[in-house]
C-alpha cells in the first residue's frame, strides 16, 4: 500500500493557510474574515494530523482537539461580536468598526 | 578639680540655654527667657572663675591641661579626638569671652525689650557663646574649626536678625560669604598641617615643629605655607585687608551683637588662633612679616576711613578693623602677649563703646547719624561719661587700658627683636587718627548744639540693666590695663609673665625664648640702666601719647572751636575727601572686579548657555525625540482591523524568514 508522503499534506496545509490569510487581510466582510480564520485554523489542524501520522505519535492529535475546542469558543464569542457590530453599525464592513485607536 | 575634670560644663551651659530658649521659648515670658540666657552665661563665667582657682593649683608640667572626651573621627591614620585644653592663653580668652558675654546679655535684656523675636535673639546669642568657647577651648585644630565656623554661623544669624530688612539680610550674607573665602584657605591650612605633622593636636604639632627646627630649612617652606594659609583664615574672620569689607556692613545687626561678636570676641578669633599657633608662626619669618604688614596696613587704612564716617556705629566698626590690625601687628613682630593683651583691653573698651553707641541710639529713638545728634552730654550723663572713658582708653591716653596695650605693641614694633620702623610709623600715624576720629565722635555726639528736633525725639537715659554693664566695662577700661603697669617702670609685665609659658614653651631658639615678648622690657632695662621714673616719663611722653593728644586737640579745634571749618576743609580738598568718604570705593571695586563678573558669568554663561542650552537641551531633546517617535508610531494603531492583520502577517513572515535564515546559517 502506497503511503502518501507528508509533504503533500503540508503543501495542502500551506495553501489552505495562505488562502485563509489572504482572506483575512483583503476581505472587508466580517463574516468572510471569520470564515478565513476558520480556514487557517483547519489548515494548521491538517498539518498537525499529518505530522502525528508521520511520526506515529498522539501529540499532534491532542493538539487538534484543543484547536477545535478553541475554534468553537472563538466561534461563539466571535459571532456574538459580529452581531453586536452589525446592530451598531448597520453594516458588515470591518472598516466601519475603527474607533479603537489612538 | 570639679571644673578641670569636666571642662565641657563651661561650654554646655550656654548650649543648654540656647536649646531651651530656641526650641521651647517661643511663648515664654521675656523675664523667663532672659533669666535662662543670662543665667546660663553667668554660670559659665562662675565656672571659669572656679576653673582659675583650680588652675592655679596645677604644677607647671600639668599645663596645658587636656580633657579628652571621646574619639571624634578615625579614618586610617587620621584620628581626631574631641578634646579640650586649658593653658594660660585659654584662661585669658575664657575670662574675656564669658565676662563680656555676661555683660552683653544683661545689657540686651534692656536693649531688646521692645523687639520681636526675643527668644530667638537670646537663643542665637547663647549659641554664639557656646561656639566661641568651643573655639577657645579646643585642643586641636578641628575642634577649634568647629567653633570657628559656628561663631560665623551665629554672626550671620544675628546680623540678619531683623530678617525683614533687605539691607540686614544682604549684610549677613556678605559677612558669611566673605569670611568663607578666608575659611577656604584655613581648611587647606588644616589639611596641610595634618599632612606635615601627622596630627592636629596643638601639643603634638608643636612638638614636631620644635624637632624640625634642629634640622635643615627644608621645613621652612611648608611651615610658612601653613602659617600663611591659617592667617588668611584669620584675615577673613578678623576683618583685615582685603577681606574687611563685611565688618562695617555687619553693623546692620542689633547693637549688642556688634558689641559682643563684632568687637569683643568673634573678630578676635583670628588673633587668638595666630597666638595659639605661635610655634609655627615663629618659625616662619615670612609669614610673620605678612601678619605684621597686613596688621599695620589695616590699622592705618581703616583709621583713615573712620575719619569721615557719619554713622556712629560705622565709625566704631572701622575702628574695630583698625584695632584688630594693631593686634596682628603685635603678633607679627613677635609680641604675642602684647597682641593678646590688646585683644583683652579692646574687648573691654570697644565692647563698651558699642554698648554706649547702642545706648545713644536707644536714647535718640533709633537715630544713628552723628550729624543729627549733638549736645547729648547733659541728657544722658552715664552714657556720656562711660563712653568718654572708653574713648580715652582707645585713644591711648596714659592711665587708661588701651594706652598700656597699644604702647606695648608699638614698642615691640619700634624696638623689639623683629622691629620694623615702617610698620611702626604706620601704627603710630594710625594711633593719631584713632584719637582724632574717636574724639570727633564724642564731640559730634555729646557736645555742640542739638541738631535734632526736641519735639520729635525724646532723649532719655537707658534703664539700669543697660547702664550697669556700661559702668562695669568703664571700670575695666580704666583699670584693665594696669596688669602691665610695671612695664612702664622697666619691670616685668604681670600679664606677659602670666602668658609667658604659652609663648616660650616652643620658641625657636633660646635667645628668643627669653622673650620675643619680654624683649622690649628686658632689652630696655638691660642696655640703658635708667631709673624707673625715667622709664615712666619716657613712656607717658612717647610718640604714641603725643600723637594721641595731637589727635584730641585737632578734633577739639575742628569740631568744638571752629565747627564750620570741617565743611570748608572738605570743600577745599574735594577729591581726597570724596575718596575717603566713599571708603576708597573698595565695595564698588570689589563689585566691579568680583561680583559683577560672577553675576555676568552666572547669568550669560551658566544660566543662558549651560543651563538653558545644555541641560535643558538634553532633557527637552530626549522628550521631543520620544514625542516624535510616538507620533509616527501611533499611526500604526489605525483602528483598522485589516491593517492589524497585515502587520501580524508581515511579522509572522518576517519571523519565519529569520528562522529559516538562521537554520540555513547553522547548516
Amino acid at each position: 500500500m502506497s503511503v502518501i508522503p507528508v509533504s503533500y499534506y503540508l503543501v495542502l496545509s500551506a495553501v489552505l493557510f495562505g488562502l485563509g490569510m489572504v482572506g483575512v487581510v483583503f476581505k472587508r466582510n466580517i463574516i468572510t474574515i471569520f470564515m478565513s480564520i476558520e480556514l487557517m485554523l483547519n489548515a494548521v489542524n491538517l498539518a498537525f494530523v499529518a505530522f502525528a501520522r508521520a511520526h506515529n505519535q498522539l501529540d499532534g492529535l491532542v493538539f487538534v482537539f484543543f484547536v477545535i475546542v478553541v475554534a468553537a469558543a472563538e466561534a461563539a464569542v466571535g459571532l456574538a461580536i459580529v452581531i453586536m457590530i452589525t446592530q451598531n453599525r448597520q453594516s458588515l464592513n470591518v472598516e466601519r468598526a475603527n474607533l479603537l485607536k489612538f | 578639680m570639679l571644673i578641670l575634670d569636666h571642662l565641657w560644663i563651661i561650654m554646655a551651659l550656654p548650649l543648654l540655654g540656647a536649646a531651651l530658649n530656641g526650641l521651647l521659648g517661643k511663648n515664654w515670658p521675656k523675664s523667663l527667657i532672659n533669666s535662662i540666657a543670662i543665667g546660663s552665661v553667668s554660670l559659665s563665667f562662675l565656672c571659669v572663675l572656679e576653673l582659675i582657682r583650680e588652675f592655679a593649683q596645677l604644677s607647671a608640667d600639668q599645663i596645658p591641661w587636656i580633657g579628652n572626651y571621646f574619639t571624634w573621627i578615625t579614618a586610617g591614620s587620621f584620628r581626631v579626638d574631641f578634646a579640650l585644653q586649658v593653658d594660660q592663653l585659654t584662661i585669658v580668652m575664657l575670662l574675656v569671652v564669658t565676662f563680656v558675654s555676661s555683660l552683653v546679655h544683661i545689657y540686651s535684656a534692656g536693649y531688646m525689650a521692645h523687639e520681636g523675636g526675643y527668644y530667638r535673639f537670646f537663643s542665637y546669642l547663647n549659641l554664639f557663646v557656646f561656639f566661641m568657647l568651643t573655639l577657645v577651648l579646643g585642643a586641636n585644630l578641628l575642634v577649634m574649626f568647629v567653633g570657628w565656623e559656628g561663631v560665623g554661623l551665629c554672626s550671620y544669624l544675628l546680623i540678619g536678625f531683623w530678617f525683614l530688612k533687605q539691607s540686614a539680610i544682604s549684610a549677613g550674607k556678605k559677612a558669611f560669604i566673605t569670611t568663607r573665602l578666608g575659611d577656604y584657605a584655613f581648611t587647606v591650612g588644616i589639611l596641610l598641617a595634618f599632612w606635615t605633622f601627622g596630627s592636629l593636636n596643638f601639643q603634638d604639632m608643636f612638638k614636631s615643629v620644635a624637632q624640625m627646627s634642629s634640622e635643615t630649612m627644608a621645613h621652612a617652606g611648608v611651615l610658612t605655607t601653613i602659617a600663611i594659609l591659617l592667617f588668611i583664615g584669620a584675615i577673613g574672620k578678623s576683618a583685615q585687608i582685603p577681606l574687611y569689607v563685611w565688618l562695617p556692613d555687619a553693623m546692620e545687626g542689633p547693637t549688642p551683637v556688634s558689641a559682643l561678636i563684632h568687637a569683643a570676641t568673634m573678630v578676635t578669633a583670628g588673633v587668638y588662633m595666630v597666638a595659639r599657633m605661635n610655634p609655627v608662626f615663629s618659625r616662619a619669618p615670612i609669614a610673620m612679616l605678612v601678619v605684621a604688614t597686613v596688621g599695620a596696613l589695616t590699622a592705618f587704612y581703616a583709621a583713615t576711613i573712620g575719619l569721615l564716617q557719619t554713622d556712629i556705629k560705622k565709625v566704631l566698626a572701622y575702628s574695630t578693623v583698625s584695632q584688630l590690625g594693631y593686634m596682628f601687628l603685635g603678633l607679627g613682630v613677635g609680641a604675642y602677649a602684647a597682641g593678646i593683651f590688646h585683644l583683652m583691653t579692646h574687648a573691654f573698651f570697644k565692647g563698651l563703646l558699642f554698648l554706649c553707641a547702642g545706648s545713644v541710639i536707644h536714647a535718640m529713638g533709633g537715630e544713628q547719624d552723628m550729624r543729627n545728634m549733638g549736645g547729648l552730654r547733659k541728657q544722658i550723663p552715664i552714657t556720656y561719661w562711660t563712653m568718654f572713658i572708653a574713648t580715652l582708653a582707645i585713644a591711648g591716653i596714659p592711665g587708661f587700658a588701651g594706652f598700656f596695650s597699644k604702647d606695648e605693641i608699638l614698642d615691640a614694633a619700634g624696638s623689639g627683636p623683629h622691629k620694623n620702623i615702617l610698620l611702626w610709623a604706620l601704627g603710630l600715624i594710625g594711633a593719631g587718627l584713632t584719637s582724632f576720629y574717636m574724639f570727633r565722635l564724642i564731640f559730634l555726639t555729646f557736645f555742640g548744639h542739638e541738631r535734632f528736633d526736641h519735639h520729635k525725639v525724646h532723649v532719655h537715659e537707658s534703664p539700669s540693666s543697660m547702664t550697669v554693664p556700661l559702668m562695669v566695662l568703664a571700670f575695666l577700661s580704666i583699670f584693665g590695663g594696669w596688669f602691665a603697669a610695671p612695664h612702664l617702670l622697666g619691670g616685668t609685665d604681670y600679664f606677659e609673665k602670666f602668658l609667658h609659658p604659652v609663648f616660650a614653651a616652643y620658641a625657636p631658639t633660646a635667645g628668643i625664648e627669653q622673650g620675643a615678648s619680654l624683649a622690649g622690657s628686658a632689652g630696655a632695662s638691660g642696655e640703658i640702666a635708667q631709673s624707673g621714673a625715667m622709664e615712666l616719663i619716657h613712656a607717658i611722653t612717647g610718640p604714641p601719647v603725643i600723637v594721641a593728644v595731637l589727635g584730641l586737640l585737632l578734633a577739639w579745634w575742628l569740631y568744638i572751636k571752629k565747627p564750620e571749618l570741617p565743611a570748608k576743609l572738605a570743600e577745599s580738598m574735594r577729591t581726597p575727601y570724596k575718596i575717603i568718604y566713599n571708603k576708597y570705593y573698595v565695595d564698588e571695586i570689589y563689585n566691579a572686579l568680583f561680583v559683577a563678573p560672577l553675576l555676568f558669568i552666572s547669568r550669560y554663561v551658566l544660566w543662558h548657555v549651560i543651563d538653558e542650552g545644555l541641560i535643558d537641551g538634553i532633557v527637552n531633546g530626549s522628550a521631543s525625540v520620544a514625542r516624535a517617535t510616538g507620533s509616527r508610531l501611533r499611526e500604526l494603531q489605525s483602528g483598522n482591523a485589516r491593517s492589524y492583520a497585515s502587520w501580524v502577517v508581515l511579522g509572522a513572515v518576517g519571523f519565519a524568514v529569520l528562522l529559516l535564515a538562521m537554520l540555513g546559517v547553522r547548516h
